[in-house]
């Protein structure tokens, strides 16, 4: 589903990715652990299109479309998600009129009609009750005075109602309290863990994985993919540092 | 007439686009007054601005416990000013919400002088600009607090989005306070369009143009939150909005 090859990026001149290959099958889990400056958060960056964020070689397919031809909406409209490390808060713009545009901006890109606003906030709060958010807080403006944990609880809602096929999730469980991340794992199994989605998981802990089980585990260091294991490399990296392999 | 009108020397000119000024000729003499009786409310709402230049001036008392509201938009594509002085008595509120908008090349510009000369009386200003080719938007917001005026609780917020360069704000807030146990807050930010927000909505499928759109509304929206009526309130929106998407 997802295929990286040879991938190098920069940001401000700086070379983060340095011959990045990976390739995630549909029904596949992956992690991918690290340590700091490894180049995660850029990886998701450089997939997403963020700008700043420059591609020097190698290539990214999703479904075989080059992601690293479309501009960052289209890439959302080909079936990719970004859970964000850092929800950002947009003060004035409820969540359910962002959500209902981005839902029907990629609708009306993929030739589908659109959800009417009854249509829409069904689905909204069916997702909203599978991560235990209460409906009010999509009503309020995006992410805007939203606790860490709630923040990313809402990313999850996104993911829920956007239904990707495929999502980068950074560091969704960073910020969360032991109950939050039983909730967001369950939310990520129950919304992603279908044959024909995929998701790559960054972390930097080995604890989300206990709820969400990875198939593959991958330790990236200096910009590239080191080492490569099963669930079971998470709980050694956990043990012995990263040290032991990057 | 010419020769009697304002230069940029003038503290409250000094932004003023004079050329298009001198087009105009006003007559700088002539004031809408506006009187609300004590316990009173007058709402008012006025989208300004056209194909020449404009100079609205209004002049407004409120009297003991009464309250004035001023909703405007400045959209027009030549000089627009629009210049507000306001005398409150004991206790009562004014409530301004201003918005300027545009390209080209014009200046469109708010100036409100507030006198709070009674105790207790109450003040709020929120004006919103945005801005891009080469034009400018300004607000010069004087308030005065009278001796005897205490308790006075005065406030007045200005932000600017600049969407190119090129395009310029000025903010002149100017507090003037001969009372001691008074409340006045203002601030001014003139800043760029947010890109990590620009980010985040594209990466959940929002195309550019609209989610500009959405930032844009959400923007110029706080100008318009204390106006009660949901459909002047959308009508306010529109006029705004729709230079934006006449620009292209």
């Amino acid at each position: 589903m997802l295929k990286i090859d040879n991938l190098t990026a920069e940001v401000g001149g700086k070379t983060i990715l340095n011959g990045l290959s990976l390739s995630v099958n549909a029904g596949e889990i992956h992690a991918i652990m690290g340590p700091n400056g490894a180049g995660k958060s850029t990886l998701s960056y450089v997939l997403g299109g963020r700008p700043g964020y420059e591609v020097t070689g190698g290539s990214a397919t999703l479904n075989g479309v080059d992601l690293l031809a479309l501009d960052p909406h289209e890439r959302a409209a080909a079936g990719l998600f970004l859970g964000f490390q850092y929800p950002v808060e947009i003060p004035g713009v409820s969540n359910v009129q962002f959500l209902r545009e981005a839902l029907n901006s990629q609708r009306k890109a993929r030739g589908e009609a659109p959800l009417s606003g009854g249509e829409f906030l069904k689905l909204a709060k069916d997702k909203a009750g599978l991560l235990k958010l209460d409906m009010d807080m999509l009503k309020r403006p995006v992410n805007v005075g939203f606790s860490g944990g709630e923040k990313k609880r809402a990313e999850m809602v996104h993911m829920g109602i956007l239904d990707p096929m495929f999502a980068v999730l950074d560091e969704t469980d960073s910020g969360l309290d032991i109950d939050a991340l039983k909730i967001v794992g369950a939310g990520i199994n129950a919304i992603m863990r279908k044959p024909d989605k995929a998701v790559l998981l960054i972390t930097h802990y080995q604890r989300l994985l206990d709820y969400v089980r990875p198939d593959f585990v991958h330790v990236l260091a200096g910009g590239r993919i080191v080492k490569t294991g099963g669930a079971d490399l998470a709980h050694m990296l956990e043990r012995e540092g990263y040290e032991a392999v990057a | 007439m010419a020769q009697n009108l304002p230069t940029t020397r003038d503290e409250e000119w000094r932004y003023a686009d004079i050329p298009a000024l001198e087009r105009l000729a006003p007559d700088l003499a002539q004031w809408t007054v506006v009187d609300v009786a004590a316990g009173e409310t007058h709402s008012q709402c006025m989208i300004a601005g056209g194909n020449a230049p404009e100079l609205h001036r209004i002049r407004i008392t409120v009297g003991e416990g009464g309250r004035a509201e001023l909703f405007a938009v400045i959209a027009g594509d030549d000089y627009t000013r629009v210049e507000v002085e306001v005398r409150l008595a004991q206790g009562a509120h004014f409530e301004f919400g201003g918005v300027t908008i545009g390209g080209g090349d014009a200046t469109r510009e708010f100036v409100t002088r507030l006198d709070h000369a009674e105790p207790d009386a109450t003040s709020h200003q929120v004006v919103r600009a945005v801005h891009w080719d080469q034009s400018t938007g300004n607000f010069l917001g004087r308030i005065h607090v009278a001796r005897d005026a205490q308790k006075t609780d005065a406030a007045q917020d200005f932000k600017a989005l600049l969407l190119e360069k090129g395009a310029t704000a000025n903010a002149r807030p100017e507090l003037e306070i001969f009372a001691d146990d008074v409340k006045c807050a203002h601030g001014a930010a003139i800043g760029q369009m947010d890109e990590a927000a620009r980010f985040y909505m594209a990466s959940r499928g929002i195309a550019p143009d609209v989610a500009k759109q959405l930032l844009i509304r959400a923007f110029i929206g706080d100008a318009f939150t204390a106006l009660a009526d949901g459909a002047e309130q959308e009508r306010l929106q529109n006029a705004a909005l729709e230079s934006l998407e006449a620009r292209a």
